[in-house]
């Protein structure tokens, strides 16, 4: 790795994860194994709905190599998971899901039974023999029918939950213009290439549990399993190794993850899960499906005088983790990027018979964004206004920022839009993507006889939500330094991230630095990697840090070279006189060398070259964007082809322009995923039908448009010093509308999509009913 | 209980004598009887393409055959692109084109597109695409695939 | 998803593989040539044969021999063998034309083209061109040889009239003469996926007519056949737009689609008549 003089912020440097991954040298979940290792496989119930009557296990524990199999008597001490949301209702906790199915069963997939045995192949032929019995009960196949039970007493509508400010009920009568829509986005999900897996130690001389394949948020994870396993925090450790992609599903604390815990204690021996692909598409969390009756009202010129919301949140067969997270996104981001004077969304929190549901990349805000630009969309033609220029009417200004949301509602948080020009952004990229001609471009192939058409989705993206994070980075004597932080890498680059910050303030080698992250026995709390927190909240810290031993290496170097610091310069680990770059310089492996302890030359300084520093902040980062779509329609067909999509970005402050970049062009494909392909759909017994990869269509080579980017640097964030936002959400946020619209543009049918995914036959439907 | 049957795996030139039970697919056998982890499963079911590797150098995935199918075969995984420090001009395409994320689609790739190239270097556009779209990337969105396999295929050209 | 266990069997002759598969038929036996079908289905654990015989090792089968007015296709070929044409003519094209909408290049190194015959997916490519093209399907057991026409050798989804103890050992394709055209059509998902529908369109031109049109569907019904009735709309007529389009919606018309949760029949209706009237194009091309 070649090594770089002066690192900058926003260089497009080569990745510090690559070279275990390009030689096949990674650590995976699957390729971490102990001796005398047990491999456990769960029995998941093959009903939606029902109440176990008895599971009988003898057949299977007679197969040599089966060491035990446990059902939910064997764990009876242990607690439903708990919610790791700050603020979730006590009225959730009856809806949490047990380890093992207690008593019903709630999805096909719940978890009844698990085998430990010496060998996966062996476990999977004893998981064939175990006899379930049950009484089935009647499945609540979707969130829109009347709710059913949930346990005896105990209705599957869990909450009512409100968002709301102003008064719109006064305004629909008198306005203009009052467009109402019913909407739905399918049930899909993350669906990441390497599944689930977890392995679970009980060292033994140190009477300690350690949970390898963890991901995410290792320590929010160990606080939750420090509740339920009656351990101290300093007794139980989580380690992330390589992970195969996680975007909002993987590494949160599923049944799966205790258990082999809990197994590794009482069955003396290591145990290893790995969840094979048809498990995945059943057991692990999905999203996304919502129902929406919104509305918003219009005065002649376009501006939005209110906007409301009705909806059902299909959450599946418990709540896990996250609570009541999802809606409470969808809710409070509704509003987008424009001013809205009063606001009222109402979600119907319910629970099915299906997959539980939880976070998926940009949740709650991939379907907010399809429902507020589908209305916009459709408010443009009634009033006979250019569809960018209604947009751009109803923007927040950026004389506006900070922007307040502040809700009615007691206990709900005020977002609070640290800066923004969505003008400013929208014009450059109706420059920078020649918006104009494109129109006529595609006037003239329509012109032709082509059913071609564009679409735009704007939005605003959280991100670096706090409160706090913190890193340590030393320097040891040989000048490698290591940055030691909580957080977690799911593949985004995590790593090169802050070894960029820490060379960009330190002054380093980038070459000689290593991230730690995701070892919760290294350091005792961490914020992992989530809702594009990492690089906001990580990265400051890692930034405050290594400035502090920025300050510490000056210090002692000024002395050396006799002058003062702030004459003082650092490139490529060298520190030397800023107007004397050729002159006399001491490297910071010597200068860590004079800090050692015991060192004659420490002066009555804190021994070592290192420092911890935290970054604290009350207000999350919004980032923001607009994506554009033009797509074709094969009207025999019904087929669909993205042709191109553009994505405007602001993004405030980019650490890694290759890295940024991945992950939009990565997110929008991912979203052409959930607006054309990908849905978990169940019949109305509860079956789940697509739990092959054969099924569920994940967008391949030939299905992923050209993507290109625009990114702007025009709003950095006041939050952070480095006034950076995140950029993990915002390729996916607006990509459902912005196909939507180039739909409808394709056919001259302004909303005509009313459902994600626009499979071929929806598309053939869609075209039928218009005649 | 089946009978077990003794086979030698050829793998990056070194033999592995193991025995299996016929019914250990061969990504199976690779990662766990041989110890070459680099070779990755998706989905165990022949869709993904991360299990792809060369069989005597066509490009084949792994979860579709069984261990004892390949006895005798010369097999080449990921662990063999490179030669010793220096890597295969597709490793190096890979990472100076941030043609991974999370990584674990890309043994596949890899092999797949040593398959393809190795067999034919001046192939075209369309039918590099096409022969690329057998495997699957959730991360990349696949761009930077694409050009880090044309710039490895112009510098294995190049010789 | 893990297989169940099995068995493992390597003939190296036929008649050692029809020997073993008596032997294990009503146990349980079956055939792996390719895999690329039978594994998966294996991992899912729906298909457990308690024995597995491996035909891949009978060099007899891995060949392709062409005479005069046939192609045999042995059991042993892979797809892959057909990226390029085997034969001369309009066969060797068309069956090059083809194999390209068969999954992916890794599947097609190992499937096998008799393979995919015998696994009688209603949306395997080769099937509906065998049956469009009048094969013949060779099939050897201990009790003898025989032959089966292509058109009554599909029951229904994944059954052929093969009985248990039947091997397929060849296929054999009819030379196509030299006046011939042919179109094929596929519509799936993404590229390599099952296909929804297909359309396989073949005929003679004689001095600008057709003659002798064959139009086989695949993916639409449970097993592929040719439609007559579109066929008799060509036959005699000079290709147009009009023929063509009146060909197709009798195509459409007359079949009768499988219906699942994510496709309706009315669908593949749609798809029947769009794509058989764009095999007709691309034959006239």
């Amino acid at each position: 790795m070649a090594s770089k003089t002066k690192v900058i912020l926003g260089e497009r440097l080569r990745r510090l994860e690559d070279p275990p991954l390009i030689t096949g040298q990674g650590r995976f979940a699957d390729d971490i194994n102990f001796p005398h290792q047990l491999h456990m496989r769960i029995v998941r119930s093959p009903y939606a709905h029902a109440e176990i009557k008895s599971i009988n296990t003898g057949r299977a524990s007679k197969i040599p190599g089966v060491v035990a199999i446990w059902t939910y008597d064997d764990i009876q001490n242990l607690g439903p998971i708990d919610f790791r949301a700050d603020k979730s209702a006590e009225e959730l906790k009856a809806f949490r899901q047990f380890c093992l199915a207690k008593s019903r069963v709630r999805y096909v997939g719940d978890p009844v039974a698990a085998i430990f045995a010496e060998d996966p192949y062996i476990a999977e032929d004893a998981a064939d023999l175990i006899e379930l019995d049950v009484n089935q009960l009647p499945v609540i196949s979707d969130a829109d029918q009347e709710p059913g039970e949930f346990d005896e007493g105990l209705g599957s509508e869990a909450a009512l939950l409100t968002h709301t400010f102003g008064d719109v009920s006064s305004v629909w009568e008198s306005a203009y213009l009052v467009v109402d829509v019913d909407l739905r986005t399918g049930r899909h999900s993350g669906v990441p290439l390497e599944t689930r897996g977890a392995i679970g130690v009980h060292n033994k001389a140190t009477d300690t549990l350690e949970l390898y394949g963890a991901a995410k948020i290792p320590h929010r994870n160990r606080d939750t399993l420090v509740r339920m396993l009656s351990r101290p925090p300093a007794r139980i450790h989580l380690h992330e190794g390589h992970t195969g992609g996680g975007f909002g599903i993987r590494g949160e604390l599923y049944p799966e993850d205790v258990l082999v815990l809990v197994a590794a204690e009482r069955l003396g021996r290591p145990v290893k899960w790995i969840e094979d692909r048809q498990e995945h598409m059943m057991a692990a969390n999905q999203g996304r499906n919502q129902h929406h009756l919104a509305r918003m009202a219009f005065d002649q010129d376009g501006q939005i005088l209110a906007m409301a919301d009705e909806f059902w949140h299909d959450q599946g067969g418990y709540v896990r983790t996250h609570g009541a997270n999802v809606p409470n996104r969808t809710m409070c981001m509704l509003t987008g990027a424009y001013k809205i004077p009063a606001f009222q969304a109402k979600c119907h929190f319910r629970l099915t018979n299906k997959t539980p549901a939880a976070t998926y990349r940009a949740p709650g805000r991939f379907e907010s964004t399809f429902v507020r630009e589908r209305i916009m969309d459709i408010a443009a033609e009634k009033l006979g206004i250019d569809r960018v220029e209604i947009r751009r009417r109803n923007l927040v200004g950026v004389d506006d920022m900070p922007f307040k949301i502040r809700f009615d509602e007691p206990g709900l948080e005020t977002l609070v839009f640290d800066s923004g020009d969505y003008e400013s952004l929208l014009d450059k990229a109706l420059v920078h993507f020649k918006w104009d001609e494109l129109q006529a471009e595609l006037n003239d192939r329509r012109a032709g006889g082509e059913l071609v058409g564009c679409g735009l989705g704007v939005f605003v993206e959280e991100s670096g939500k706090g409160p706090v994070d913190g890193a340590r980075i030393t320097v040891d004597t040989n000048g490698d330094v290591e940055v030691l932080t909580g957080g977690a890498s799911l593949g985004q680059g995590f790593e090169t991230t802050m070894a960029q910050i820490t060379a960009a303030a330190l002054g380093a080698d980038y070459s000689k630095i290593t991230v730690i992250h995701g070892q919760t026995d290294r350091i005792p709390y961490g914020i992992g990697a989530h809702a594009a927190r990492a690089t906001v909240m990580t990265g400051s810290a890692v930034n405050i840090t290594a400035l502090k031993v920025r300050e510490k290496a000056l210090d002692v170097a000024a002395e050396l070279l006799q002058t003062t610091a702030d004459r003082l310069n650092i490139e490529n680990s060298e520190v030397f006189i800023s107007d004397n770059r050729n002159g006399p310089s001491v490297s910071l492996a010597e200068i860590s060398e004079r800090l050692a302890p015991g060192s004659k030359h420490l002066g009555g300084r804190e021994p070592n070259l290192s420092a911890e520093g935290f970054h604290n902040t009350k207000e999350s980062a919004f980032p923001y964007g607009i994506h554009f779509a033009v797509a074709k329609v094969d009207a025999e067909t019904g087929h669909i082809n993205v042709e191109r999509f553009m994505v405007a970005y602001d993004v405030g402050r980019a650490v890694n322009h290759m890295l940024l970049e991945g992950q939009l062009v990565g997110g929008c494909v991912q979203g052409v995923g959930g607006a054309l392909f990908e849905e978990f759909s169940y019949s109305e017994a509860g079956e789940p039908l697509a739990v092959t990869l054969a099924d569920y269509l994940l967008p391949s080579m030939d299905c992923a448009p050209a993507v290109e980017c625009l990114v702007t640097e025009d709003a950095p964030s006041p939050t952070n010093e480095l006034g950076i936002k995140g950029g993990g959400e915002g390729g996916i946020n607006g990509v459902g509308a912005a196909i939507a619209g180039a739909i409808d543009d394709a056919i001259g049918q302004v909303g005509a999509v009313t459902e994600l995914p626009v499979t071929p036959q929806r598309m053939r439907e869609i075209l039928n009913r218009a005649g | 209980m089946t009978q077990k049957h003794d086979i030698t795996l050829d793998i990056n030139g070194k033999k592995y004598e193991i025995t299996v039970e016929p019914r250990r697919t061969l990504v199976d056998v690779i990662r766990d009887q041989c110890g070459q982890t680099g070779t990755h499963a998706g989905c165990h079911h022949g869709v993904c393409g991360a299990c792809t590797i060369l069989l005597d150098d066509e490009p084949v995935r792994a979860c579709l055959m069984f261990g004892i199918q390949a006895d005798g075969k010369k097999i080449r995984t990921v662990e063999g692109l490179a030669d010793g420090d220096k890597l295969h001009p597709l490793q190096q395409a890979f990472t100076d084109h941030h043609a991974l994320q999370c990584g674990y689609c890309t043994p596949g790739f890899l092999m797949l597109a040593v398959g393809i190239l190795e067999k034919d270097p001046d192939i075209s556009h369309d039918d590099l695409i096409s022969a690329l779209s057998s495997n699957l990337c959730r991360c990349t969105g696949y761009a930077n695939i694409i050009t880090a396999v044309k710039a490895a295929a112009e510098q294995m050209r190049a010789g | 998803m893990k297989p169940a266990s099995f068995n493992y069997h390597a003939p190296s002759s036929i008649d050692e593989a029809v020997r073993l598969l008596s032997q294990y038929s009503d146990a349980e036996g079956r055939i792996i040539a390719g895999g690329q079908s039978l594994v998966p289905t294996m991992a899912f654990r729906l298909a457990r044969p308690a024995h597995l015989i491996d035909i891949s090792g009978i060099s007899a089968l891995d060949k392709i021999t062409q005479e005069e007015d046939r192609l045999i296709i042995g059991a042993g070929v892979r797809h892959s063998a057909f990226h390029k044409p085997v034969c001369d003519g309009p066969l060797g094209a068309l069956l090059t034309e083809v194999v390209q909408h068969i999954a992916h290049l890794p599947i097609r190194t190992r499937g096998t083209f008799c393979g995919a015959l015998a696994h009688a997916d209603p949306a395997s490519e080769w099937c509906a061109l065998a049956v469009t093209l009048d094969a013949t399907l060779v099939a050897k057991s201990t009790d003898g040889e025989r032959q089966i026409p292509a058109s009554s050798f599909f029951e229904t989804v994944m059954t052929t009239t093969l009985v248990e103890n039947e091997l397929l050992t060849e296929a054999q394709l009819p030379m196509l003469p030299n006046n011939s055209r042919f179109g094929f059509e596929e519509f799936s998902r993404r590229a390599g996926d099952y296909a929804l529908t297909m359309a396989l369109v073949v005929w003679e031109d004689e001095g600008g007519e057709i003659s002798n049109a064959r139009i086989g569907l695949g993916g639409v019904e449970d097993r592929p056949r040719r439609i007559i009735e579109a066929e008799e709309i060509l036959n005699g007529n000079i290709p147009s737009d009009d023929v063509f389009r009146a060909a197709a919606e009798a195509a459409a018309s007359v079949v009768d689609p499988m219906e699942d949760h994510a496709t309706s029949a009315g669908y593949r209706r749609d798809l029947v008549k769009a794509l058989t009237r764009r095999a007709m194009e691309k034959a006239v091309k």
